[in-house]
Protein backbone atom coordinates (compact mmCIF):
# COMPACT_ATOMS: atom_id res chain seq x y z
CA UNK A 1 0.00 0.00 0.00
CA UNK A 2 1.43 3.00 -0.85
CA UNK A 3 1.11 6.81 0.60
CA UNK A 4 -1.85 8.51 -0.29
CA UNK A 5 -0.05 11.79 -0.46
CA UNK A 6 3.54 11.42 -2.11
CA UNK A 7 1.98 8.48 -3.71
CA UNK A 8 5.67 7.35 -3.00
CA UNK A 9 6.71 5.85 -0.01
CA UNK A 10 5.19 2.89 1.52
CA UNK A 11 1.66 3.34 4.03
CA UNK A 12 2.47 2.76 7.18
CA UNK A 13 -0.14 4.87 9.30
CA UNK A 14 -3.49 4.04 8.70
CA UNK A 15 -6.24 6.13 10.02
CA UNK A 16 -10.33 6.36 9.18
CA UNK A 17 -12.74 8.59 10.24
CA UNK A 18 -16.77 9.39 10.23
CA UNK A 19 -17.20 12.95 8.15
CA UNK A 20 -20.74 14.21 7.18
CA UNK A 21 -21.84 10.03 7.39
CA UNK A 22 -19.14 9.32 4.83
CA UNK A 23 -16.26 6.59 5.94
CA UNK A 24 -13.08 8.34 4.93
CA UNK A 25 -9.53 6.18 5.25
CA UNK A 26 -6.18 7.78 5.09
CA UNK A 27 -3.56 5.73 4.51
CA UNK A 28 -0.03 7.68 4.89
CA UNK A 29 4.02 7.50 5.11
CA UNK A 30 5.43 8.04 8.17
CA UNK A 31 7.04 11.18 6.73
CA UNK A 32 3.96 12.49 5.55
CA UNK A 33 2.12 11.56 8.58
CA UNK A 34 4.38 13.69 10.48
CA UNK A 35 4.54 17.04 8.03
CA UNK A 36 0.50 16.58 8.51
CA UNK A 37 0.81 17.02 12.45
CA UNK A 38 -0.57 13.27 12.47
CA UNK A 39 0.72 11.99 15.93
CA UNK A 40 -2.72 11.17 18.03
CA UNK A 41 -5.04 9.55 15.55
CA UNK A 42 -7.96 10.76 18.30
CA UNK A 43 -6.73 14.17 18.51
CA UNK A 44 -7.26 15.69 15.09
CA UNK A 45 -9.46 16.16 12.54
CA UNK A 46 -9.31 13.84 9.48
CA UNK A 47 -11.91 16.24 7.68
CA UNK A 48 -8.69 18.83 8.14
CA UNK A 49 -6.22 17.10 6.93
CA UNK A 50 -8.12 15.31 3.70
CA UNK A 51 -8.62 19.52 2.91
CA UNK A 52 -6.98 18.94 -0.45
CA UNK A 53 -7.54 15.27 -1.13
CA UNK A 54 -10.78 14.27 0.19
CA UNK A 55 -12.86 13.49 -3.40
CA UNK A 56 -10.01 10.90 -3.86
CA UNK A 57 -9.83 9.35 -0.34
CA UNK A 58 -13.15 9.11 -0.04
CA UNK A 59 -13.97 7.53 -2.97
CA UNK A 60 -11.60 5.09 -2.32
CA UNK A 61 -12.92 4.49 0.67
CA UNK A 62 -16.26 3.53 -1.22
CA UNK A 63 -14.78 1.03 -2.89
CA UNK A 64 -13.04 -2.41 -1.44
CA UNK A 65 -14.32 -3.78 1.22
CA UNK A 66 -17.08 -1.92 2.53
CA UNK A 67 -18.77 -1.51 -0.07
CA UNK A 68 -18.54 -5.49 -1.83
CA UNK A 69 -18.88 -7.53 1.65
CA UNK A 70 -21.56 -5.91 3.46
CA UNK A 71 -23.25 -3.12 1.56
CA UNK A 72 -26.60 -5.71 1.16
CA UNK A 73 -26.57 -6.10 4.95
CA UNK A 74 -29.77 -4.88 6.69
CA UNK A 75 -30.60 -4.18 10.33
CA UNK A 76 -33.13 -7.04 11.25
CA UNK A 77 -34.26 -4.81 13.66
CA UNK A 78 -35.02 -1.12 12.29
CA UNK A 79 -34.25 -2.05 8.63
CA UNK A 80 -31.44 0.43 7.78
CA UNK A 81 -28.94 -0.23 5.16
CA UNK A 82 -25.05 0.22 4.98
CA UNK A 83 -25.83 2.62 2.68
CA UNK A 84 -28.03 4.29 4.74
CA UNK A 85 -25.75 4.45 7.35
CA UNK A 86 -22.63 5.97 5.11
CA UNK A 87 -25.82 8.48 3.92
CA UNK A 88 -26.60 10.09 7.74
CA UNK A 89 -23.67 8.55 9.63
CA UNK A 90 -25.96 7.64 12.60
CA UNK A 91 -27.17 3.99 13.14
CA UNK A 92 -30.73 3.25 13.00
CA UNK A 93 -31.06 1.45 16.44
CA UNK A 94 -28.79 -0.25 19.05
CA UNK A 95 -29.11 -3.81 17.40
CA UNK A 96 -27.51 -1.57 14.35
CA UNK A 97 -24.37 -1.84 16.09
CA UNK A 98 -24.12 -5.65 16.09
CA UNK A 99 -25.75 -5.82 12.39
CA UNK A 100 -22.85 -3.25 11.18
CA UNK A 101 -19.77 -4.47 13.40
CA UNK A 102 -17.32 -5.72 10.90
CA UNK A 103 -15.08 -2.98 9.91
CA UNK A 104 -16.36 -1.06 13.10
CA UNK A 105 -13.08 -1.68 15.44
CA UNK A 106 -10.56 0.26 13.27
CA UNK A 107 -13.00 3.06 12.56
CA UNK A 108 -13.94 2.84 16.56
CA UNK A 109 -9.96 3.15 17.39
CA UNK A 110 -9.02 5.90 14.54
CA UNK A 111 -12.30 8.17 16.34
CA UNK A 112 -11.69 7.25 20.27
CA UNK A 113 -8.56 5.60 22.28
CA UNK A 114 -9.51 2.38 21.79
CA UNK A 115 -12.35 0.12 21.14
CA UNK A 116 -13.39 -0.69 24.46
CA UNK A 117 -15.56 0.49 27.28
CA UNK A 118 -14.27 0.68 30.36
CA UNK A 119 -16.06 3.48 32.25
CA UNK A 120 -19.65 3.17 33.64
CA UNK A 121 -21.66 -0.33 33.93
CA UNK A 122 -25.38 -0.29 34.56
CA UNK A 123 -26.39 -2.07 37.52
CA UNK A 124 -28.52 -4.36 35.69
CA UNK A 125 -25.85 -5.21 32.63
CA UNK A 126 -23.21 -5.63 35.90
CA UNK A 127 -25.02 -8.12 37.41
CA UNK A 128 -25.31 -9.70 34.54
CA UNK A 129 -21.80 -9.75 33.52
CA UNK A 130 -20.86 -11.16 37.08
CA UNK A 131 -23.38 -14.17 36.46
CA UNK A 132 -21.73 -14.81 33.02
CA UNK A 133 -17.80 -14.63 34.14
CA UNK A 134 -19.06 -16.85 37.16
CA UNK A 135 -20.70 -19.80 34.50
CA UNK A 136 -17.89 -19.06 32.51
CA UNK A 137 -15.66 -20.20 35.62
CA UNK A 138 -17.92 -22.84 36.53
CA UNK A 139 -18.12 -24.49 32.84
CA UNK A 140 -14.32 -24.57 32.86
CA UNK A 141 -13.80 -26.42 36.18
CA UNK A 142 -16.77 -28.46 34.46
CA UNK A 143 -14.90 -29.50 31.81
CA UNK A 144 -11.18 -30.30 34.18
CA UNK A 145 -14.10 -32.53 36.40
CA UNK A 146 -14.89 -34.82 32.95
CA UNK A 147 -11.73 -35.16 32.17
CA UNK A 148 -10.50 -35.95 35.13
CA UNK A 149 -13.34 -38.84 35.16
CA UNK A 150 -14.79 -36.85 38.42
CA UNK A 151 -18.39 -37.26 37.76
CA UNK A 152 -19.62 -36.46 41.57
CA UNK A 153 -17.82 -33.18 41.15
CA UNK A 154 -19.07 -32.70 37.45
CA UNK A 155 -22.71 -33.06 38.50
CA UNK A 156 -22.50 -30.91 41.29
CA UNK A 157 -21.34 -28.52 39.10
CA UNK A 158 -23.86 -28.46 36.23
CA UNK A 159 -26.32 -28.19 38.96
CA UNK A 160 -24.69 -25.20 39.93
CA UNK A 161 -24.63 -23.57 36.12
CA UNK A 162 -27.80 -24.73 35.47
CA UNK A 163 -28.91 -22.56 38.69
CA UNK A 164 -27.03 -19.53 37.72
CA UNK A 165 -28.45 -20.03 34.36
CA UNK A 166 -31.57 -19.73 35.80
CA UNK A 167 -30.80 -16.29 38.07
CA UNK A 168 -29.46 -14.97 34.71
CA UNK A 169 -33.17 -15.34 32.42
CA UNK A 170 -35.00 -13.67 36.28
CA UNK A 171 -32.84 -10.55 35.47
CA UNK B 1 -30.65 30.64 35.96
CA UNK B 2 -29.39 29.01 39.08
CA UNK B 3 -25.62 28.66 37.43
CA UNK B 4 -25.34 32.29 36.55
CA UNK B 5 -26.37 33.67 40.36
CA UNK B 6 -24.39 31.09 42.23
CA UNK B 7 -20.49 32.24 42.63
CA UNK B 8 -18.45 28.87 41.70
CA UNK B 9 -14.62 28.41 41.77
CA UNK B 10 -12.48 30.08 39.49
CA UNK B 11 -15.81 32.25 37.95
CA UNK B 12 -13.84 35.02 36.99
CA UNK B 13 -12.33 32.49 33.71
CA UNK B 14 -15.03 29.69 33.67
CA UNK B 15 -18.21 30.78 33.46
CA UNK B 16 -19.98 27.31 33.62
CA UNK B 17 -19.35 24.01 33.34
CA UNK B 18 -21.24 21.08 31.79
CA UNK B 19 -21.54 17.13 31.67
CA UNK B 20 -24.05 15.35 29.42
CA UNK B 21 -24.33 11.87 29.21
CA UNK B 22 -26.12 10.28 26.15
CA UNK B 23 -28.48 7.06 26.42
CA UNK B 24 -30.65 4.92 24.57
CA UNK B 25 -33.42 2.71 25.13
CA UNK B 26 -33.61 -1.28 23.65
CA UNK B 27 -36.19 -2.16 21.27
CA UNK B 28 -37.05 0.92 20.12
CA UNK B 29 -35.30 2.60 17.05
CA UNK B 30 -33.15 5.44 17.86
CA UNK B 31 -34.89 9.34 17.39
CA UNK B 32 -33.41 10.11 14.26
CA UNK B 33 -34.28 6.98 12.31
CA UNK B 34 -37.69 6.19 13.76
CA UNK B 35 -41.03 6.83 12.34
CA UNK B 36 -43.23 9.61 14.09
CA UNK B 37 -45.81 6.84 15.89
CA UNK B 38 -42.38 5.19 17.17
CA UNK B 39 -40.92 8.47 18.27
CA UNK B 40 -44.04 8.70 20.29
CA UNK B 41 -44.08 5.94 21.95
CA UNK B 42 -40.58 5.97 23.23
CA UNK B 43 -41.51 9.44 24.36
CA UNK B 44 -44.37 8.32 26.46
CA UNK B 45 -42.34 5.89 28.01
CA UNK B 46 -39.70 8.16 29.13
CA UNK B 47 -41.40 11.82 29.93
CA UNK B 48 -43.11 10.42 32.96
CA UNK B 49 -40.07 8.50 34.32
CA UNK B 50 -38.03 11.69 34.00
CA UNK B 51 -40.41 14.13 35.56
CA UNK B 52 -40.38 11.75 38.56
CA UNK B 53 -36.50 11.49 38.84
CA UNK B 54 -36.02 13.31 42.83
CA UNK B 55 -33.93 15.78 41.41
CA UNK B 56 -36.55 17.04 38.90
CA UNK B 57 -39.08 17.45 41.24
CA UNK B 58 -40.71 20.93 40.25
CA UNK B 59 -39.59 20.50 36.77
CA UNK B 60 -40.70 22.58 33.89
CA UNK B 61 -41.75 19.62 31.01
CA UNK B 62 -43.33 20.02 27.72
CA UNK B 63 -43.02 18.40 24.40
CA UNK B 64 -41.32 20.04 21.66
CA UNK B 65 -44.72 20.91 19.19
CA UNK B 66 -46.05 22.82 22.30
CA UNK B 67 -43.32 25.46 22.33
CA UNK B 68 -43.32 28.51 20.22
CA UNK B 69 -40.18 29.10 18.06
CA UNK B 70 -39.48 31.91 20.53
CA UNK B 71 -39.64 29.83 23.61
CA UNK B 72 -37.37 26.89 22.21
CA UNK B 73 -34.41 30.03 21.52
CA UNK B 74 -34.92 31.45 24.29
CA UNK B 75 -33.96 27.87 26.10
CA UNK B 76 -31.35 27.66 23.24
CA UNK B 77 -29.78 30.89 24.62
CA UNK B 78 -29.69 29.73 28.55
CA UNK B 79 -27.74 26.27 27.15
CA UNK B 80 -30.73 24.13 28.20
CA UNK B 81 -31.11 22.69 24.47
CA UNK B 82 -29.13 22.12 21.51
CA UNK B 83 -29.93 24.01 18.44
CA UNK B 84 -30.74 20.69 16.44
CA UNK B 85 -33.48 19.89 19.47
CA UNK B 86 -34.88 23.35 18.78
CA UNK B 87 -35.96 22.21 15.43
CA UNK B 88 -37.77 19.11 16.80
CA UNK B 89 -41.38 18.72 16.67
CA UNK B 90 -43.59 16.02 17.97
CA UNK B 91 -42.01 13.24 19.52
CA UNK B 92 -39.67 15.10 21.07
CA UNK B 93 -39.71 16.77 24.77
CA UNK B 94 -37.11 18.90 27.36
CA UNK B 95 -37.72 18.46 30.78
CA UNK B 96 -35.87 20.85 32.74
CA UNK B 97 -35.27 21.04 36.93
CA UNK B 98 -36.66 24.37 38.72
CA UNK B 99 -33.14 25.98 39.44
CA UNK B 100 -32.54 25.27 35.39
CA UNK B 101 -29.21 23.28 36.48
CA UNK B 102 -30.48 19.66 34.93
CA UNK B 103 -32.02 19.59 31.77
CA UNK B 104 -33.18 15.98 29.68
CA UNK B 105 -34.19 16.30 25.91
CA UNK B 106 -35.79 13.74 24.85
CA UNK B 107 -35.77 12.08 21.82
CA UNK B 108 -32.83 14.89 20.34
CA UNK B 109 -30.29 12.89 18.44
CA UNK B 110 -30.18 10.13 21.01
CA UNK B 111 -33.20 8.78 23.41
CA UNK B 112 -31.70 10.72 26.26
CA UNK B 113 -29.41 13.46 26.38
CA UNK B 114 -28.89 14.59 30.01
CA UNK B 115 -27.10 17.26 31.53
CA UNK B 116 -26.00 19.15 34.64
CA UNK B 117 -24.97 22.44 34.59
CA UNK B 118 -22.73 23.95 37.27
CA UNK B 119 -21.77 27.54 37.78
CA UNK B 120 -17.48 28.47 37.60
CA UNK B 121 -14.85 25.00 37.69
CA UNK B 122 -17.56 22.11 38.87
CA UNK B 123 -16.71 19.61 36.26
CA UNK B 124 -16.74 16.93 39.01
CA UNK B 125 -19.79 17.95 40.79
CA UNK B 126 -21.90 18.22 37.69
CA UNK B 127 -20.53 14.75 36.74
CA UNK B 128 -21.91 13.51 39.71
CA UNK B 129 -25.24 15.12 39.81
CA UNK B 130 -25.88 13.48 36.31
CA UNK B 131 -24.46 10.41 36.99
CA UNK B 132 -26.91 9.99 39.88
CA UNK B 133 -30.06 11.03 37.65
CA UNK B 134 -28.44 8.46 34.92
CA UNK B 135 -28.37 5.88 37.59
CA UNK B 136 -31.75 6.67 39.04
CA UNK B 137 -33.54 6.79 35.08
CA UNK B 138 -31.42 3.26 34.76
CA UNK B 139 -33.58 1.79 37.16
CA UNK B 140 -36.93 1.93 35.82
CA UNK B 141 -35.52 2.22 31.52
CA UNK B 142 -33.82 -0.59 29.86
CA UNK B 143 -30.61 1.20 28.23
CA UNK B 144 -29.12 -0.05 25.22
CA UNK B 145 -25.75 -1.17 26.74
CA UNK B 146 -23.16 -3.53 25.55
CA UNK B 147 -20.39 -4.71 27.64
CA UNK B 148 -17.61 -4.54 24.95
CA UNK B 149 -18.57 -0.82 23.75
CA UNK B 150 -20.46 0.53 26.08
CA UNK B 151 -23.53 2.51 26.38
CA UNK B 152 -25.02 2.47 22.72
CA UNK B 153 -25.57 6.25 20.72
CA UNK B 154 -27.01 7.07 17.74
CA UNK B 155 -23.49 8.47 16.23
CA UNK B 156 -20.57 6.60 16.76
CA UNK B 157 -18.86 9.17 17.99
CA UNK B 158 -20.86 9.13 21.39
CA UNK B 159 -20.31 5.46 22.09
CA UNK B 160 -18.96 3.96 25.46
CA UNK B 161 -19.50 6.52 28.27
CA UNK B 162 -21.56 8.62 25.68
CA UNK B 163 -20.41 11.70 27.86
CA UNK B 164 -19.27 14.93 26.90
CA UNK B 165 -18.07 17.19 29.25
CA UNK B 166 -17.55 21.01 28.88
CA UNK B 167 -16.46 24.13 30.63
CA UNK B 168 -17.00 27.21 29.15
CA UNK B 169 -14.25 29.87 29.47
CA UNK B 170 -13.84 33.82 28.93
CA UNK B 171 -10.41 34.27 28.21
CA UNK B 172 -10.22 38.02 26.65
CA UNK B 173 -6.69 38.29 27.43
CA UNK B 174 -5.83 35.30 25.18
CA UNK B 175 -8.06 36.74 22.45
CA UNK B 176 -6.67 39.96 22.64
CA UNK B 177 -2.44 39.06 23.17
CA UNK B 178 -3.34 36.38 19.87
CA UNK B 179 -2.34 33.72 21.96
CA UNK B 180 -5.85 32.13 21.73
CA UNK B 181 -4.92 29.72 18.41
CA UNK B 182 -1.76 28.50 19.97
CA UNK B 183 -3.91 27.25 22.76
CA UNK B 184 -6.86 25.83 20.38
CA UNK B 185 -4.45 23.78 18.49
CA UNK B 186 -2.46 22.60 21.77
CA UNK B 187 -5.87 21.30 23.32
CA UNK B 188 -6.73 19.83 19.79
CA UNK B 189 -3.55 17.60 20.09
CA UNK B 190 -4.80 16.43 23.68
CA UNK B 191 -8.12 15.09 22.54
CA UNK B 192 -9.98 17.96 23.13
CA UNK B 193 -12.29 20.55 21.17
CA UNK B 194 -12.86 23.61 21.60
CA UNK B 195 -15.92 25.47 20.29
CA UNK B 196 -17.75 28.66 20.20
CA UNK B 197 -20.49 29.76 22.83
CA UNK B 198 -22.98 27.63 21.11
CA UNK B 199 -21.04 24.52 20.82
CA UNK B 200 -20.21 22.87 17.25
CA UNK B 201 -19.56 25.44 14.38
CA UNK B 202 -20.54 28.57 16.32
CA UNK B 203 -18.19 31.28 16.21
CA UNK B 204 -16.82 32.47 19.89
CA UNK B 205 -18.72 35.64 20.89
CA UNK B 206 -17.61 37.70 23.53
CA UNK B 207 -14.06 35.80 23.73
CA UNK B 208 -16.18 32.76 25.45
CA UNK B 209 -14.75 29.70 24.19
CA UNK B 210 -16.45 25.70 25.06
CA UNK B 211 -13.44 23.52 25.88
CA UNK B 212 -14.69 19.88 26.02
CA UNK B 213 -13.26 16.21 25.52
CA UNK B 214 -13.46 14.44 22.05
CA UNK B 215 -13.29 10.86 22.65
CA UNK B 216 -15.67 8.57 24.73
CA UNK B 217 -14.20 4.91 23.92
CA UNK B 218 -11.29 3.47 26.15
CA UNK B 219 -11.29 5.85 29.30
CA UNK B 220 -13.28 6.24 32.43
CA UNK B 221 -15.65 8.89 33.14
CA UNK B 222 -13.83 10.16 36.28
CA UNK B 223 -10.44 9.92 33.83
CA UNK B 224 -11.99 12.25 31.51
CA UNK B 225 -13.28 14.74 33.76
CA UNK B 226 -10.04 14.76 35.79
CA UNK B 227 -8.11 15.06 32.00
CA UNK B 228 -10.45 17.96 30.94
CA UNK B 229 -9.79 19.70 34.66
CA UNK B 230 -6.00 19.67 34.26
CA UNK B 231 -6.31 21.46 31.02
CA UNK B 232 -8.56 23.91 32.10
CA UNK B 233 -5.87 24.45 35.15
CA UNK B 234 -3.64 25.10 32.86
CA UNK B 235 -5.45 27.75 30.46
CA UNK B 236 -6.64 29.55 33.21
CA UNK B 237 -2.88 30.10 34.43
CA UNK B 238 -2.20 30.94 30.69
CA UNK B 239 -5.06 33.62 30.97
CA UNK B 240 -4.03 35.15 34.07
CA UNK B 241 -0.70 35.63 33.21
CA UNK B 242 -1.76 37.26 29.75
CA UNK B 243 -3.61 39.45 31.88
CA UNK B 244 -0.79 40.75 33.82
CA UNK B 245 1.51 40.87 30.93
CA UNK B 246 -1.04 43.06 29.35
CA UNK B 247 -1.39 44.49 32.09
CA UNK B 248 2.29 45.49 32.72
CA UNK B 249 3.00 46.30 28.97
CA UNK B 250 0.18 47.76 27.86
CA UNK B 251 -1.89 48.81 30.35
CA UNK B 252 -2.86 51.89 28.80
CA UNK B 253 -4.68 49.98 25.89
CA UNK B 254 -6.30 47.72 28.18
CA UNK B 255 -8.00 50.70 30.37
CA UNK B 256 -8.93 52.49 26.80
CA UNK B 257 -10.70 49.39 25.52
CA UNK B 258 -12.40 48.58 29.21
CA UNK B 259 -13.48 52.40 29.05
CA UNK B 260 -14.11 52.59 25.86
CA UNK B 261 -16.32 49.19 25.92
CA UNK B 262 -18.11 50.84 29.33
CA UNK B 263 -18.81 54.19 27.56
CA UNK B 264 -20.34 52.84 24.52
CA UNK B 265 -22.89 50.39 26.57
CA UNK B 266 -24.10 52.85 28.62
CA UNK B 267 -24.77 55.41 25.93
CA UNK B 268 -26.03 53.45 22.86
CA UNK B 269 -29.28 53.46 21.51
CA UNK B 270 -28.93 50.92 19.33
CA UNK B 271 -26.77 47.74 19.41
CA UNK B 272 -26.78 43.86 17.71
CA UNK B 273 -26.01 41.24 20.11
CA UNK B 274 -22.63 40.36 18.48
CA UNK B 275 -21.00 44.18 19.77
CA UNK B 276 -22.91 43.94 23.03
CA UNK B 277 -21.26 40.32 23.60
CA UNK B 278 -17.90 41.69 22.51
CA UNK B 279 -18.07 44.85 25.21
CA UNK B 280 -19.32 43.21 27.86
CA UNK B 281 -16.97 41.10 27.73
CA UNK B 282 -14.65 43.79 28.35
CA UNK B 283 -16.28 45.16 31.00
CA UNK B 284 -16.39 41.36 32.69
CA UNK B 285 -12.29 41.49 32.31
CA UNK B 286 -12.06 45.04 33.45
CA UNK B 287 -14.32 43.76 36.46
CA UNK B 288 -11.31 41.14 36.82
CA UNK B 289 -8.90 43.71 36.88
CA UNK B 290 -10.37 45.56 40.09
CA UNK B 291 -11.64 48.44 37.60
CA UNK B 292 -15.53 47.94 38.42
CA UNK B 293 -16.85 46.26 41.92
CA UNK B 294 -16.48 42.45 42.43
CA UNK B 295 -20.98 42.07 41.84
CA UNK B 296 -20.79 43.76 38.18
CA UNK B 297 -19.59 40.00 36.84
CA UNK B 298 -22.96 38.33 37.99
CA UNK B 299 -25.09 41.62 36.42
CA UNK B 300 -22.55 40.94 32.89
CA UNK B 301 -23.05 37.51 33.05
CA UNK B 302 -26.47 37.87 32.80
CA UNK B 303 -26.30 40.04 30.25
CA UNK B 304 -24.80 38.52 28.17
CA UNK B 305 -27.92 36.01 27.84
CA UNK B 306 -30.82 38.29 28.47
CA UNK B 307 -28.97 40.43 25.23
CA UNK B 308 -29.69 37.67 23.30
CA UNK B 309 -32.14 37.72 20.46
CA UNK B 310 -34.97 35.72 22.16
CA UNK B 311 -33.80 36.89 25.60
CA UNK B 312 -34.90 40.90 24.26
CA UNK B 313 -38.54 39.29 22.82
CA UNK B 314 -39.03 37.52 26.05
CA UNK B 315 -38.48 40.84 28.18
CA UNK B 316 -40.48 42.66 25.94
CA UNK B 317 -43.18 40.42 25.91
CA UNK B 318 -43.59 40.51 22.10
CA UNK B 319 -41.56 39.55 18.81
CA UNK B 320 -39.58 42.05 17.30
CA UNK B 321 -37.96 42.59 13.99
CA UNK B 322 -33.76 42.76 14.43
CA UNK B 323 -33.92 47.05 14.46
CA UNK B 324 -36.23 46.95 16.76
CA UNK B 325 -34.48 44.23 18.92
CA UNK B 326 -31.40 46.41 19.14
CA UNK B 327 -33.12 49.03 20.23
CA UNK B 328 -34.75 47.18 22.89
CA UNK B 329 -31.03 45.79 24.08
CA UNK B 330 -29.49 49.10 24.46
CA UNK B 331 -32.35 50.30 26.42
CA UNK B 332 -31.82 47.12 28.63
CA UNK B 333 -28.03 47.34 28.80
CA UNK B 334 -28.18 51.42 29.48
CA UNK B 335 -30.49 50.40 32.48
CA UNK B 336 -28.66 47.71 34.01
CA UNK B 337 -25.36 49.70 33.91
CA UNK B 338 -27.07 52.68 34.95
CA UNK B 339 -25.61 52.30 38.74
CA UNK B 340 -22.64 51.22 37.72
CA UNK B 341 -19.37 53.89 38.30
CA UNK B 342 -17.15 54.82 35.92
CA UNK B 343 -13.71 52.55 35.42
CA UNK B 344 -11.71 53.43 37.82
CA UNK B 345 -13.88 55.37 40.05
CA UNK B 346 -13.89 52.54 42.46
CA UNK B 347 -11.32 50.60 42.08
CA UNK B 348 -7.89 50.03 40.57
CA UNK B 349 -6.44 53.58 39.46
CA UNK B 350 -5.66 53.92 36.08
CA UNK B 351 -2.04 54.10 35.44
CA UNK B 352 -0.75 57.81 35.99
CA UNK B 353 2.14 58.26 33.26
CA UNK B 354 1.54 61.26 31.24
CA UNK B 355 3.71 60.10 28.63
CA UNK B 356 2.00 58.11 26.21
CA UNK B 357 2.97 54.26 26.54
CA UNK B 358 4.42 52.27 23.33
CA UNK B 359 1.38 49.41 22.83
Amino acid sequence: MICDICKKADATVHLTQIVEGKILKVDLCEPCAKSKGVQDAAGFSLAELLGGFAPAAAASATSEETQSESANVSCPTCGMSQADFKKIGRFGCAQCWETFSDGLAPLLKAMHKSDRHIGKVPGKAAHTLVINEKIQLLSDELQKAIRGEKYEAAARLRDEIRSWEAKLKVA
Amino acid sequence: MDWVEEEGPQRKIVMSSRVRMARNLRGFAFPGWAKKTERQRSLETMQPIVEKVPEMSGCFSATMDSLSALDKQVLVERHLISREHAAKNVGSAIVVNDRETIAVMINEEDHLRMQALKSGLQLKSAFKVIDKVDSELEEKLDFAFSPRLGYLTACPTNVGTGMRASAMLHLPAMVLSEQINQVIQAVGKLGLAVRGLYGEGTEALGNVFQISNQTTLGEKETEVIERLNKVVLQIIEHEENARINLLEKKARLVYDQVGRAYGILTNAYAMNSKEAMNLLSLVRMGTDLGLFPPGTQRVIDELFILTQPAHVQKTMEKKLTAEERDLSRADLIRTRLKELARPGETGLEPPAGGEPENV
